[in-house]
């Protein structure tokens, strides 16, 4: 089926983000599988928000320039996207506000009409569209009815009255695959860690992690976890690691500046071996560069992020689908190694939707450290042979349970102990070991496109979308690390087998990934780097990529 | 386990006449007392910072956490979310919970999470040998502040008062008697729990000739009453010279952080299957 492109756009305070989900369920309900990217800059009321949903055959994450349809709040959506617009496109907009050629709606009489709140204008472009792009009434009430909270019958009669109003000028096609769930990244994150076995999520807000802690302070009912804003990033990373020391699995999530609050901690839970999952979504830097775009410069920070020496696992998703796998992961392995487990994820993907096929959700296993045979005196850090202490948790009958940010014996006791504390160092190095030898059995290196390609794009997390359609069209191989640490050098090697010219795609201005890479004897050839915010859009890719392997 | 030592083997490294044996002491006096009134101490967890004080950690032969430096509160906070059965007790030094880590120290008492904090306040920096801290007096001569210091200390008690805490009280290491009665008082007590403890540090801060003569303990002082507390509290400042009041400034009954954050705990199959709805809802 033909992919379609809508982009609908208005000013901060439009509800533009709601309308675009409900955009993303008419075409779900069609047949398509979704993608929808969101951009909007960092402030409340006014400013330039739009989503652009694309719908498409097959699985995607990523957006072109060209533009099926436009629907536009306000008149700055029409300005600023003309260059998006073919003769082709249709321009549904509302009249009281744009004057344009295309569909107008005139919202305000039709809210008068139904004497509706003016909130409810967006449920007037949505009825347009729909009629323009041919989508049978009934699925605008069945999208409606599921996915409006409340006053779904008044926003009915007020998407009808722009339904009966406008013609078909843009039929789309329409496939028989039943509507797929759709998750930001965030969501997708969030259910990965629950299904990971979370009990507490702490955060504090910052974009773009932030609605990984709306979603779940939403749902924490529901799931019967414990959800805690507290007074900054250094107070949430150490209430993590209270929660680990009473047995109840946590996460954190932030962006880079909360996670620079949370590098001490980092350490801490490195030092105690205290299981810690966070997520660490990516977005402009340095500092507090641009809240509400993308970026994937802290490869290199999380990498290498508090002092001394300890094993970390660091996945990198590229879309919901993984995301969702991958968090679950991320928490079994923080347990089973009593080692922090980074997700690292970008505001492209935390704050994109994404279609996810319910029938390709794997089942994570469960997994944990070995539990206290009930032996006292009980040796919080008993040097075993694969470094994973036994573990148990306060209140436990005749454990004596210390943990320690000191340098420490078995028990947990300060040393200065030259002996112990190299004992202790190679324990804890250990566990890195059996990590590493523990994510052999995982496919940690993705490989699409055409396989046996000389050449191949080189790119991590949220890119993985627009590098598999650049080299869809171009024949060409994509490799993907989902795994970043410990660094999956054997798997990555085995992708590479035939590959004769490596181009890294990064969303960065050092090219992270391919530096990282390189310590291993893998070298890129080539780079195609974006640092603006922006995602790149396979549009520019394309021409790049194209450029390079003439 | 039942009749434990309660004191471990580690080596004690503590200089010789050192207020925090007196606090020591006191928590295994009460702890031996809890073990006797037939409480298991394998429910009570000792959270504490970085300095001479959190060295308690590595003595008293109990579940602990021996934390960084200020931080010693958001862990014993999130011990007493993930198993509000514990006992939780946190030992802090004034460089820990005033200075480092104040932030921590002020959200606990405004949110009322039924933890005890009891700060070890030698009013100086020990185990990095001699700095000022929030509560030295005004021109202190420390080693970062060789002319003595340009700022003020800051009251704690008057500080706790006005952020909420539910249990405020003032006790000093030569006067175990009370010690004991304040701490012991602080872990009944359903909320939070402050005890500011005026300690001797016999190498940087030897101020017992200071506090002997000045310390009274109160009586006949209304402690319900948030007016009389903080009167009281400011009777001294941490650095005029006046009267130093000893006891229990202020108690009241309010509602637990814990208890209002408290989740039915689920089984990990019903989560999945909460994961597996929350899908269908977004088709």
């Amino acid at each position: 089926m033909k992919d379609v492109s809508v982009l609908i756009g208005g000013k901060a305070g439009d509800g533009i983000n709601s309308a675009g989900a409900l955009v993303a369920q008419l075409l779900n309900h069609i047949g398509y599988h979704i993608y929808l990217y969101f951009d909007y800059p960092s402030l409340i009321r006014g400013g330039h928000n739009f989503a652009i949903i694309r719908g498409s055959g097959q699985g995607i994450g990523t957006c072109w320039k060209t533009l099926d349809f436009l629907l536009a709040i306000n008149r700055e959506t029409v300005e600023q996207h003309r260059e998006r617009c073919s003769g082709d496109t249709a321009i549904i907009f509302n009249a009281d506000q744009v004057k344009s050629a295309g569909q107008g709606i005139q919202v305000k009489s039709i809210l008068a009409g139904e004497n509706a709140p003016a909130i409810m204008g967006n449920s007037a472009i949505i009825g347009g569209f729909a009629k323009t792009a041919g989508i049978d009434w009934n699925v605008v009430e069945d999208v409606f009815k599921s996915h409006i909270p409340k006053g779904v019958d008044l926003n009915l009669k007020v998407a009808k009255r722009a339904y009966d109003q406008l013609e078909t000028v843009h039929p789309v096609s329409k496939g028989t695959k039943p509507p797929y769930p759709l998750l930001t990244g965030n969501e997708a994150i969030g259910l990965g860690m629950v299904n990971g076995g979370l009990d507490a999520y702490v955060s504090y807000p910052m974009t773009p992690s932030s609605s990984l802690l709306h979603f779940l302070a939403e749902q924490k009912e529901k799931l019967g976890i414990t959800v805690m804003h507290p007074e900054n990033e250094i107070a949430v990373i150490l209430m993590a690691l209270g929660f680990a020391y009473t047995g109840k699995r946590s996460a954190v999530g932030t962006s880079g500046g909360g996670f620079c609050l949370m590098t001490e901690g980092l350490s801490l839970a490195g030092m105690a071996e205290l299981p810690l999952t966070l997520l660490v979504s990516q977005r402009t830097g340095p500092s507090t560069g641009l809240p509400t775009y993308t970026a994937q410069s802290d490869l290199h920070f999380v990498l290498h992020a508090g002092q001394g020496e300890y094993p970390r696992l660091i996945v990198a998703p590229g879309d919901a689908a993984e995301a969702l796998y991958w968090s679950a992961v991320a928490m079994n392995m923080a347990w089973k190694f009593q080692i922090p487990a980074f997700i690292l994820s970008d505001k492209t993907l935390s704050e994109g939707t994404y279609s996810v096929d319910p029938a390709a959700i794997s089942e994570v296993r469960s997994m944990d450290s070995p539990q206290w045979a009930g032996t006292a005196p009980y040796l919080r850090y008993a040097d075993a042979p694969d470094g994973v202490s036994p573990i148990t948790f306060p209140g436990m009958k005749d454990a004596v349970i210390k943990v320690n940010s000191y340098a420490h014996d078995e028990a947990g006791i300060t040393t200065e102990d030259a002996h112990v504390v190299g004992q202790m160092t190679e324990k804890r190095l250990r566990k890195g070991e059996m990590l590493a030898d523990e994510m052999q059995g995982y496919a940690g290196v993705n490989v699409s496109g055409l396989p046996g390609a000389s050449t191949a794009l080189f790119c991590w997390g949220s890119t993985k979308g627009v590098c598999n359609e650049t080299a869809a069209l171009l024949g060409l191989r994509v490799i993907q690390p989902v795994v970043l640490s410990p660094f999956p050098a054997d798997q990555l090697k085995k992708a590479m087998a035939g590959v004769r010219k490596l181009i890294a795609v990064e969303e960065n201005a050092t090219a992270q990934l391919a530096v990282l890479a390189g310590r291993y004897g893998i070298t890129a050839d080539e780079k195609i780097l974006r640092y603006d915010g922006r995602p790149f859009l396979p549009d520019d890719l394309l021409v790049k990529v194209q450029e390079m392997i003439v | 386990m039942t009749g434990r030592q309660i004191i471990t083997d580690a080596q004690n490294t503590w200089c010789p006449g050192c207020g925090n044996f007196a606090i020591q002491h006191t928590l295994k006096n009460i702890l031996t007392e809890m073990e006797q009134e037939g409480k298991s101490l394998d429910d009570v967890v000792l959270v504490t910072g970085i300095g001479c004080h959190a060295k308690i950690a590595d003595y008293l032969n109990i579940n602990s956490f021996y934390s960084i430096h200020g931080r010693a509160i958001p862990v014993a906070t999130a011990i007493k979310l993930g198993n509000p059965r514990l006992t939780v007790v946190c030992c802090s030094g004034d460089g820990d919970s005033y200075a480092e880590g104040l932030d921590h120290l002020i959200f606990a008492a405004k949110r009322n999470i039924n933890i005890t904090v009891i700060v070890h306040n030698n009013r100086v920096y020990g185990l990095t040998t001699g700095q000022y801290t929030p509560t030295s007096p005004l021109g202190f001569k420390g080693k970062s502040t060789p002319g003595g210091t340009a700022e003020y200390p800051f009251n704690p008690v008057e500080l706790m008062l006005a952020s909420g805490a539910s249990y405020v009280a003032r006790g000093y290491t030569k006067n175990m008697d009370l010690l004991k009665k304040l701490i012991s008082e602080g872990m009944a007590h359903r909320g939070f729990a402050f005890i500011d403890v005026l300690q001797i540090c016999a190498t940087f801060f030897p101020a017992a000739d200071y506090y002997t003569p000045r310390v009274y303990e109160l009586s006949g002082h209304d402690r319900s009453s948030f007016e009389s507390a903080c009167i009281k509290a400011r009777e001294w400042d941490y650095n005029s010279d006046s009267r130093i009041a000893l006891g229990t400034f202020f108690q009241r009954s309010l509602p637990c952080f814990d208890d209002a954050m408290a989740v039915h705990g689920m089984e990990q199959k019903d989560r999945q299957q909460a994961v597996r709805d929350l899908l269908t809802m977004r088709s």
